[in-house]
């Protein structure tokens, strides 16, 4: 049994009331995920991998309990929780957390570093005190003269320490961290992610890295999954995904993270046009309007999971 | 000008950063927040300028079009395009040069585009100066939507920003500028605010239109990958100055300086071999109230040595053509 | 520029600089601190009784016994206008704070209760303020009769929609807020949400614009006051001393200077105060920030 189990899951969104849907002849509602399946386990680091309307922060969002999935199952340590009550979740919160994207506007603005930091112990019943405040900060290397401070003091790196001690307050057993280097220079980024690191290696906290950013996936994550349009196109060991990219997506996607080197110009898969509204998929593969080896093929038919070893894609024709 | 020996810099450039110093005036003390920047911009070549928050590339970039925020004041030096000096302009020379010889693209489409008036109005209005018929200024405005490849150009003249995606929108920025066929396109960070994938697209769209239309280009990201895929020259900032600077080649292949090394060490792009350590640079940026005295990396550079301390070091050539603010790179002391 | 992680001087210190830069914010604090302590000491400063006739000649000008001269039935004009303004912060105090807190009340509610009673609500606001102040003032005092409760709920009914408004509007923003998503994502129950995390959010620009709105009130209550529909003579209301040196103009200036200069500094003195409150609050409009 994996730490955390999702099966099939689906997630709507409503676009407009049901009313002038119908007066207008369109959908209400669109599917913003479709159908994902992944598990990770204790101790392990999974990369969800998608540019913006993938469906990967609808996800996270699910997953934390903001939003309520339309359908398939979540499995937290066994027990299936996509329709937990409120004091189930009050529970579950204690054991995930989540690491958000904005480093300084995911604080409260007016409250201090110390009372952030200590928030979740207090929610949970526990004494927050000025001990647990430079404890926290301790635990990611912020002097405890940081406590008297407001959000707007800090720098970009220095507000995303605080939001790695919020998240890891509570000893949780899952961290979502959505875009954990986003707004950060690139000097800082690698502290964040050593951070991480020490701390998972330290807790086994079993972590899900959400992020565009496919040079960060690579060093932190242990399996990795790219999502088109609320699906995963391709699935498996982080490893493997980058030795050999078997979707035209995902290798696009890796040509778009070039190596800085003005000799490679040029050698670039450079997509054409932009990712379709999933109000109105394409037929097919969602893919192929972009797909620079789209074949006849697939504008008609839509392609499967088609599983391959410890890893999987969805492509008719892989690379 | 005695900095001016940049191996390819033969030709006239078309604009010359002389010396250049701005300070920002704050209620917690004056900010230096641009040094005595020395920085060409060859005629048709695109001009990279990296570095990280608060380095001043963004600075730079506003001086260059007259866009200081209110609080700033150019304190010395001059920026040299043509007869002008671009640090003492006043508004009204100003209005002659931007939109005609100068123009800039920004990092929020959104927030660059009037959010209440249509595309196509807005791309007849900043053709107020010329003298033509509103049918052939639509027809240029569509003509311009097309050259930045925006599908079914004429029919987006009468769509309003909110209408299209981010990446439309920065095309939309792009084809307005370069409507006025500038010399001088700035773009300030450009692509941050895009998807990876759009991210190339808008690069490798900068890159075909600056060689049609033969303009000169101010790149300024603290992305390296992009710059590398787009730039001809680089300068890489740091706490307000220029550390280094010359071809995009000499400097990501053969890099001098200890920040610019420390830079392209810590993009995770360069890692081949995924690693659970990834490299950083310990410390923070020094307070430009009070620079200090020698070099501004000293506290962070895993070089540095006495005389970073005492010395302010100048822009020494470097191996492969570049220029390098850096003591290592001083001639003097290979000979000792 | 990187100076965020500067430390920020205290709020005190934040004050004084702002108001050592600012001469009319520094105008607005003084005449607010005199005319607010004036009004809370009335009673122990006046010179006379406010209300007793004939402490002087009738019609008398300025002199060292009557520093503003004397009234057509000899009563002290500068007692009268002490005491008229306790009066007037006296309907200010009260009506701006049952707006404020009926406003944050009912904007929280909208910004955060379901699409429907937003709804609602926002209509019941929209034909409340639909209203002419003074003709629905009116109208009230017809019904319940003149007096100073009167005046207190005329202003209250017609300032809370618009902080209501103000309010919804803040919450809304702040409702998808990403540190308000991540404190409900922590668990964070509804009450420390709302008083810990969006109410002191809301709370700063309500507050400035309460004491901008204070002249207002008090140029309603004297409107109301002068049309004989808010506080009843001899209670000295500004309005009051106004319609009192009104109808003898042309034997005296001095009751009609009395009763309007006051509200001229009180508007100055309050506004002045609110600009200056903004740029202490807020520093995000602070120029050169």
């Amino acid at each position: 049994m994996s730490l955390l189990e999702v099966a099939d899951l689906r997630i709507r969104y409503a676009r407009q009331g049901r009313l002038r849907a119908t007066l207008r002849r369109e959908p209400h509602d669109f599917e913003a995920v479709s159908g994902v399946s992944f598990q990770i386990d204790a101790g392990q680091t999974l990369g969800l991998v998608g540019e913006s309307g993938s469906g990967k922060s609808t996800i996270a969002r699910t997953l934390i309990g903001l939003k309520k999935p339309t359908s398939g199952s979540i499995r937290f340590e066994g027990q299936e929780i996509s329709a937990a009550s409120n004091r189930e979740w009050s529970r579950l919160r204690r054991q995930m957390s989540m690491m958000w994207q904005d480093p300084v506007g995911s604080l409260s603005p007016r409250l201090t570093v110390g009372s952030l930091v200590t928030e979740p112990l207090r929610i949970h019943g526990r004494k927050g005190d000025r001990a647990e405040a430079e404890r926290l900060l301790g635990l990611v290397g912020l002097p405890a003269e940081f406590i008297s401070r407001y959000p707007h003091q800090l720098s970009g790196g220095q507000a995303r320490r605080v939001g790695v001690a919020r998240a890891l307050a509570l000893d949780p057993k899952l961290l979502i961290a959505d875009e954990p280097t986003a707004g950060l220079d690139m000097s800082v980024q690698g502290e964040v992610l050593n951070l991480l690191n020490d701390v998972q290696k330290r807790t086994r906290v079993a972590v899900l890295v959400i992020t565009h950013n496919l040079n960060l996936v690579r060093h932190v994550t242990d399996r990795m999954a790219i999502m088109y349009l609320g699906r995963f196109v391709e699935e498996g060991p982080t490893a493997r995904i980058f030795e050999h990219a078997r979707h035209p997506y995902t290798e696009a996607l890796l040509s778009a993270n070039p190596e800085p080197d003005p000799d490679a110009r040029g050698d670039r898969v450079t997509l054409a046009g932009e990712v379709p509204s999933p109000v109105n998929r394409p037929s097919g593969c969602d893919f192929h309007p972009r797909c620079p080896w789209a074949r006849p093929d697939c504008s008609v038919r839509v392609p499967e999971r088609y599983p391959e070893g410890g890893r999987s894609h969805r492509c008719l024709f892989p690379l | 000008m005695a900095t001016h020996a940049t191996a390819t810099a033969t030709e006239e450039p078309l604009v010359a950063v002389e010396g250049l110093s701005v300070d920002f005036d704050t209620p917690r003390g004056t900010i230096q927040a641009l040094r005595d920047i020395d920085l060409t911009v060859p005629k048709g070549k695109v001009l990279g300028i990296v570095g990280e928050s608060g380095c001043g590339k963004s600075t730079l970039a506003y001086s260059l079009i007259g866009l200081l925020a209110e609080n700033a004041r150019v304190a010395g030096g001059a920026i040299r395009m043509g007869e002008h000096d671009l640090a003492r302009l006043g508004a009204a020379g100003w209005r002659d040069l931007r939109g005609t010889r100068v123009a800039m693209i920004f990092q929020d489409p959104m927030t660059a585009l009037n959010p209440v008036t249509t595309i196509g109005q807005q791309m007849l209005d900043i053709q107020y100066r010329d003298r033509i018929s509103r049918s052939e200024k639509r027809a240029r405005a569509v003509e311009f939507l097309e050259q930045v490849q925006i599908p079914d150009a004429a029919s987006k003249l009468d769509a309003y920003p909110h209408q299209l995606s981010g990446g439309m929108r920065q095309r939309v920025c792009i084809a307005m500028a370069l409507l006025t066929q500038p010399d001088l396109l700035i773009a300030d960070e450009p692509t941050t605010a895009l998807d990876a994938t759009l991210e190339m697209q808008i690069v490798a769209l900068l890159r075909e239109l600056q060689q049609k239309f033969g303009c000169s280009v101010v790149f300024v990201s603290h992305h390296l990958g992009t710059v590398a895929e787009l730039c001809d020259d680089v300068a890489v900032m740091y706490a307000g100055e220029v550390v280094e600077r010359g071809s995009a080649r000499s400097l990501f292949h053969d890099p001098q300086h200890p920040y610019t090394q420390a830079l392209l060490d810590c993009d995770p792009a360069r890692i081949k071999i995924a690693t659970r350590t990834l490299p950083t640079i310990p410390g923070t940026l020094p307070d430009l109230r009070q620079p200090p005295r020698g070099c501004a990396f000293r506290a962070r550079c895993p070089h540095a040595w006495g005389r970073c301390e005492r010395e302010h070091p100048p822009l020494y050539p470097g191996a492969a053509g570049q220029r390098v603010r850096c003591h290592l790179s001083d001639p003097a002391e290979d000979a000792a | 520029m990187t100076d965020a992680a500067l430390p920020e001087p205290t709020l005190l210190a934040r004050s004084l600089r702002v108001l050592s830069g600012n001469r009319t914010g520094a105008l607005g604090f003084v005449l607010v601190a005199l005319i607010v302590g004036s009004a809370i000491l009335a009673p122990w400063i006046v010179p006379y009784d406010p209300a007793a006739i004939m402490v002087g000649p009738r019609m008398a000008p300025p002199s060292a016994e009557h520093w503003l001269g004397t009234d057509n039935i000899g009563r002290d004009i500068f007692s009268r206008v002490i005491a008229g303004g306790r009066i007037a912060m006296l309907v200010a105090a009260a009506s701006l704070s049952a707006a404020l807190t009926a406003g944050l009340a009912l904007g929280l509610v909208a910004g955060l209760g379901p699409r429907w009673l937003d709804n609602l609500l926002l209509l019941i606001l929209d034909a409340l303020r639909s209203f002419p102040v003074i003709v629905f003032g009116l109208a009230v005092v017809t019904i319940l009769g003149p007096s100073l409760f009167t005046v207190v709920l005329v202003v209250t009914i017609t300032s809370v929609p618009i902080y209501a408004r103000i309010v919804r509007t803040q919450t809304l923003a702040l409702k998808n807020a990403e540190f308000i998503l991540a404190e409900r994502a922590m668990g964070v129950g509804m009450p420390r949400l709302l008083f810990i995390h969006v109410l002191p959010n809301v709370l700063g620009p309500l507050l400035i614009l309460a004491s901008m709105d204070v002249p207002l009130v008090i140029a309603t209550e004297a409107g109301l006051s002068f049309l004989g529909m808010g506080v009843r003579p001899p209670t000295p209301s500004w309005g009051v001393i106004l319609n009192d040196g009104y109808n003898f103009i042309r034997n005296s200036p001095w009751p009609v200077i009395g009763g309007s200069v006051p509200i001229i500094l009180v508007t100055l003195g309050f506004t002045f105060m609110g600009e200056a409150l903004r740029d202490i609050f807020d520093p995000k409009l602070r120029k050169g920030g």
